[in-house]
């Protein structure tokens, strides 16, 4: 192409040819090829993310309920217990944090979790001092999940999560009937290093968090993860190589069971039942 | 044409990635402890190596030299990413098998080596065959290092039982080490031998020779 056509304005065609009939060991050209390489990958990528999204959240749903099922499944004798009442789920209701108070059950069917998380209507932004969990925003009402007979409560499950070491880390933790002893602790979803911190999925160390104590006598939160040997009923081992990760998940309890979090509710149920 | 089917063709024996250039070999024992996991992983390295060889061949001319290695790894990167995402909107549960061992598609030599060895210098169409070729002759090895350590380390193949197990009144005694690193090692091993035993040119010729008077 003659360099004399579009001479003093711009042609999108020209430039191009021009950008592309440039030496390679130019600099121009090498940080344009960087640039539009880049820029191109990114687009591709973020695009297949966005649109495949809502196929992987249905099958990481799936998953979460199916290692609830899992968890109720390794309590010795619930499933029994659910049998007398008369039931084959938990029963499921949407809390307010900030009262402790139940809403009206069919809320729960429009739920989801991550508008609660992170719609500035629904949420709420965590103080710096409360928030061990380093969530940032947590949502204003929270599904728990309970078994009862007779309006007797028989066991609670709570959704908690914090940020681990380089992912958010979600459980499920089920608390027994006097509301201070863990009966099982499972984590539904992680993004921890493979190998070191994804070990809090294994079942050993899941199954370390069994019959310990949230609270001491005078009701405030001890529960934590130790190095080294855990000693008495509010402490948990961590897994070495991963002391950030076991960490946190020690720090999720304390931020949920505590005052910011559950604890309103869990008080309410202490002092007037369901 | 029939020299473009050679770039199929010749990597499947002749050339194999795994048994000839040694390459893959990590993924190799990772995912083989079962064929479903050799399966999905030979397709999406081999879509990988097909999707990345064009799109590096299409572009080639106007790689920088200087930064070509850059280039070449953000493009497979980029594949990487969206198949490992297809697989977890479609095959959720391999994927969480297979856990990193997609992500870690990107640092396979062989991607890498396919890329700088053949799609810089070589038309788009000749290269997607490369791609597929290789693809396969890595797929041939895997799944029949995954086949081999399911059917003696489980007694099943792709999850159905074909040798009845001793605990379940059968006769068949399941081999632990098939479901260990280790046997992979050993199966892609015979596996070499094997070729080379048949394939005789294969064999390398050493490059140097022990003198007889120093080894006295």
């Amino acid at each position: 192409m003659p360099d004399g056509v579009g001479r003093g304005m711009f042609n999108p065609t020209a430039t191009w040819r021009h950008f592309l009939a440039r030496p390679n060991n130019d600099r121009v050209k090498v940080f344009g090829v960087a640039v539009l390489v880049a820029l191109f990958s990114a687009v591709m990528v973020s695009v297949t993310s966005v649109a495949l999204k809502p196929l992987q959240d249905a099958h990481i749903e799936a998953e979460r309920l199916a290692r609830m099922e899992r968890m109720l499944d390794t309590l010795p004798g619930l499933r029994d217990l659910m049998e007398e009442a008369g039931v084959d789920a938990l029963e499921s209701r949407l809390v307010d944090l900030e009262t402790g108070t139940f809403l009206a059950s069919t809320d729960l069917e429009s739920f989801s979790q991550e508008r609660a998380e992170t719609d500035p209507d629904l949420s709420i932004p965590i103080p710096k001092a409360a928030d061990v969990a380093q969530l940032g925003r947590r949502a204003s009402h929270m599904p728990v999940h309970f078994l009862e007979r007779n309006g007797e409560l028989l066991l609670i499950v709570l959704p908690i999560s914090g940020k681990g070491y380089q992912s958010t880390i979600r459980a499920m933790l089920a608390i027994e009937a006097d509301l201070l002893t863990v009966a099982a602790l499972t984590i539904t979803e992680q993004g921890e290093t493979p190998g070191l911190g994804t070990r809090i999925e294994d079942t050993a160390w899941q199954n370390l968090w069994a019959g310990k104590q949230i609270a001491d006598d005078t009701g405030t939160i001890t529960i934590s993860v130790v190095r080294g040997q855990a000693t008495g009923p509010y402490e948990v081992d961590g897994i070495t190589g991963a002391t950030i990760t076991s960490n946190s998940v020690g720090l999720m309890l304390r931020y949920w069971l505590g005052d910011h979090g559950f604890g309103p509710f869990l008080a309410r149920l202490r002092r007037e039942g369901l | 044409m029939a020299s473009n089917l050679r770039h199929i063709t010749s990597p499947l024996i002749d050339n194999n990635p795994i048994t000839l250039q040694i390459l893959g070999i990590c993924s190799a024992l990772a995912v083989t402890t079962s064929l479903s996991t050799a399966f999905v992983m030979s397709a999406a390295l081999t879509i990988v190596l097909c999707l990345a060889s064009g799109s590096i061949s299409l572009i080639r001319k106007h790689i920088p030299p200087v930064i070509r290695l850059i280039v070449q790894i953000i493009i497979i990167a980029s594949v990487v990413i969206v198949i490992d995402g297809f697989l977890q909107a479609y095959a959720f549960d391999l994927s969480r098998q297979l856990s990193i061992f997609v992500g870690l598609i990107v640092t396979n030599c062989l991607v890498l080596g396919r890329a700088e060895a053949f799609a810089m210098r070589n038309p788009v169409w000749p290269s997607i065959l490369d791609g597929l070729g290789n693809g396969l002759g890595y797929s041939m090895i895997l799944i029949t290092v995954g086949a081999t350590r399911e059917l003696l380390g489980a007694g099943n193949l792709l999850d159905y039982n074909v040798l009845p197990l001793a605990s379940d009144g059968g006769w068949f005694e399941p081999l632990d080490l098939m479901q260990l690193a280790p046997s992979a090692f050993f199966i892609i091993g015979m596996l070499i031998w094997a070729i080379r035993t048949y394939w005789t040119k294969q064999i390398e010729v050493p490059k140097f020779s022990l003198r007889i008077d120093q080894v006295r």
